[in-house]
């Protein structure tokens, strides 16, 4: 089986692990990742002006890119990717108005409609491959291991770009599950991480980090999975300054879901780039016993 | 902090305009407050989005503006999700920051980072920050 | 090298047929043969700035313009474009665009340095704006969203027919200047990134030898003139002439067992 892979620019450098490990770890799964040869940047965050179309351009650009290879449905790893594109998507097939100034603008483009499908690695699994294939694929369970699934905003929010449409939000535990991990809820599963905030506003950004962080201790996690690499900038590597500048943090080590879904299947753990993670990830998988110590 | 409403202190463009930029009707507001207490960055904003919403509404332009809530927002819709009137706040919240960025005065000067933050960010911060933050 | 002596100074007869074209916004009627630079010597305009090398490689004469009716911008190098009636123009030699300083020796080739250093690329919206208005019909946003996504290589690739005429930057609604960015790129991935030319190393090191000093030294003295002895300047410079019309270089049309004649520079395992 094939589906179309758009990265995102993270997945390209600092976030290869989240990228390497879900190519390999599909690659169990008999699916090839097909990603388009010509893309440029979704723009992270979608425009949320009513009058402004121009921030629109570069999602469409993909899309349209996508659609001119016939690579649909159109998968992301990354969740803010994942959002714009969606978003951009559902514009592009319900406003009519808008779609038209957007494609007369783009004169050197074919008109699109929102031919493409967006999906996410969480709803790909859940609807095109199924748990139980999941599950099968399995060599290596993550038994024992308590595993708190960190949605953040933009897996589930607005809802109709939501990965998971029950009331109650199951797809990531459930890939959890089928890894053989025990799934922790937590009340800040789906609270903002402070996003681009790091940046403006690092005391706010911090300051719901921390509540995140205590919020997966306290439910007991051992480990905190997640699927966007501004989360794992933000809940991961700032850790670090967050024990030197507070008192009683505990860690929390972060991980991608692809990364332990590649050390379940039996990829070799090198193919999960552990080396890009904090070093706590690394210390807390060798000590459960899921990474060889090097 | 109180504010006094006169006839004169109703900024009428202003409202308009914030309607015209977000798309929507939050006149519609019933204050409930629900966004307020779902609000994340709610430590930090000096006002809450139930707050920012009723002054818009009555049209207070110049504490609308010097209020730190629409920098902080991080547009995480968790109280998009959950307004009883359907009113999605990000984007009203986003129209107020547009009133400012949209004069070409930024918020974040990116040539102010410190470069070795820079080099160790992920890209998706540094986009997502500056079609946030900068003109 | 500019050959100064190659400049047209003659005003070209006037029995061709005369276009009228518009300099910001004057009418003038010139050669319809004519490209828009000499036009606008035609026309009575001097340059001081913005006619660099007139071979349409220097980047320096880039210029707008537009036609009546046509909403569409349109560009090209004065010194290759050829004028159509009714266009109206303007040049635009110089635009203001950053350009970060870093130390060299410091630098390791990696993408994070160009992020630092021009954090406002990450601005780009993908309106592909300066692709289009680009005169070398470089993909300009694409060769910024390999940037973005740390593809060094892949960026020095696409922007390698730059020639630093800054309309990218004229048009740019992030307002970053694309071809400065990309020339650090460059700089980064041929200093740092690439794999060395041992065939440049050998020559580097053979002109250090001396192995060239002769040859140099005879062309020099063939330089020098005496302005007492006419005709052995003649003489030298028919030399000269000589020499340079017997220079050796690789064709396009040669294969690759094109070997030049002095073989002291060829590395032993490439024969």
């Amino acid at each position: 089986m094939k589906i179309g892979y758009y990265p995102g620019c993270t997945l390209k450098t600092k976030a290869k692990n989240l990228e390497i490990s879900t190519i390999e770890a599909m690659k169990k799964l008999d699916v090839e990742m097909v990603e388009l040869d010509r893309w440029n940047c979704c723009g992270a965050v979608y425009s949320l002006a009513d009058d402004d179309l121009v921030h629109l351009l570069a999602p469409v650009r993909d899309l349209i890119r996508a659609r001119d290879a016939g690579l649909t449905p159109l998968m992301t790893l990354c969740s803010m990717c994942y959002n714009t594109l969606a978003r951009a998507n559902l514009l592009m097939r319900n406003d009519e108005v808008k779609r038209e100034a957007i494609n007369n603008f783009m004169e050197e483009e074919e008109n699109y409609q929102g031919e493409v499908e967006v999906v996410h690695l969480l709803n790909f699994l859940r609807d095109s491959i199924g748990w139980d294939k999941v599950k099968a694929a399995v060599e290596n369970p993550l038994d024992g291991i308590k595993l708190a699934p960190y949605y953040g905003c933009t897996l589930t929010r607005p809802l109709d770009v939501s990965v998971d449409h029950n009331t109650y939000h199951n797809v990531f535990g459930d890939m959890m599950k089928a890894l053989g991990g025990e799934v922790v809820d937590f009340q800040e599963a789906e609270t903002c991480c402070g996003s681009y905030q790091v940046i403006s506003n690092p005391d706010a950004a911090e300051k719901t980090t921390v509540r995140i962080i205590e919020s997966a201790l306290k439910a007991g996690a051992d480990a905190l999975v997640l699927s966007c690499p501004l989360c794992d900038y933000n809940l991961g590597k700032k850790q670090a300054d967050l024990m030197a500048s507070r008192e009683g943090i505990q860690p929390l080590p972060v991980v991608y879901m692809s990364q332990l879904m590649a050390l379940a299947f039996g990829v070799p753990a090198e193919m999960a780039h552990f080396e890009l993670n904090p070093p706590l990830t690394r210390e807390f998988l060798e000590a459960r016993g899921l990474l060889a110590r090097v | 902090m109180p504010s006094t409403i006169t006839k004169r202190s109703i900024d009428m463009d202003f409202i308009e305009k914030v309607g015209t930029i977000s798309g929507e009707a939050f006149k519609t507001c019933m204050q409930c407050g629900t966004c307020s207490t779902v609000c994340p960055m709610q430590e930090s904003t000096e006002v809450t989005p139930r707050k920012i919403i009723h002054l818009a509404q009555w049209g207070i332009f110049s504490t609308v503006m010097s209020v730190n809530m629409a920098w902080m927002c991080a547009s995480c819709h968790t109280c998009a999700v959950r307004c009883p009137r359907g009113i999605d706040i990000p984007k009203v919240v986003e129209a107020i920051r547009l009133l400012t960025l949209r004069k070409n005065k930024n918020f974040v000067e990116p040539f102010e980072i410190v470069k070795e933050q820079i080099e160790e960010m992920p890209q998706a911060a540094m986009v997502s920050t500056f079609r946030k933050h900068t003109a | 090298m500019c050959d100064t002596a190659t400049i047209e100074k003659k005003v070209p007869e006037v029995a061709e047929e005369l276009v009228p074209i518009y300099i910001m916004g004057k009418k003038y009627e010139v050669p319809a043969s004519l490209t828009i630079m000499k036009a606008m010597e035609y026309a009575g305009y001097q340059y001081i700035r913005g006619a660099g090398c007139r071979g349409g490689i220097c980047g320096a004469c880039a210029t707008v313009y537009r036609k009546p009716g046509d909403y569409h911008i349109r560009v090209g190098l004065a010194c290759q474009t050829v004028v159509e009636a009714d266009m109206y123009l303007t040049q635009i030699p110089f635009f203001p665009a950053n350009r970060a300083v870093y130390k060299w020796e410091d630098v390791r080739g990696e993408a994070e340095e160009v992020f630092a250093a021009y954090p406002e690329l990450f601005r780009c919206l993908a309106c592909n704006a300066c692709t289009k208005v680009c005169p070398m019909d470089i993909p300009v946003m694409d060769y910024v969203a390999a940037i973005k996504q740390g593809n060094l290589e892949k960026a020095a690739e696409l922007s390698f027919d730059c020639i630093q005429c800054g309309l990218c930057a004229t048009r740019c609604m992030a307002e970053m200047a694309q071809y400065h960015i990309a020339q650090m790129v460059r700089r980064l991935v041929g200093a740092k990134i690439a794999v060395p030319s041992p065939h440049v190393d050998k020559q580097v090191a053979a002109i250090k030898s001396g192995h060239y000093d002769e040859a140099l030294k005879e062309v020099m003295a063939l330089g020098t003139m005496d302005p007492f002895n006419q005709d052995a300047n003649k003489e030298n410079i028919d030399k000269l002439k000589e020499l340079y019309n017997k220079r050796q270089g690789e064709s396009h049309a040669t294969d690759e067992s094109w070997e030049p004649d002095d073989k002291y520079a060829l590395l032993e395992d490439a024969r």
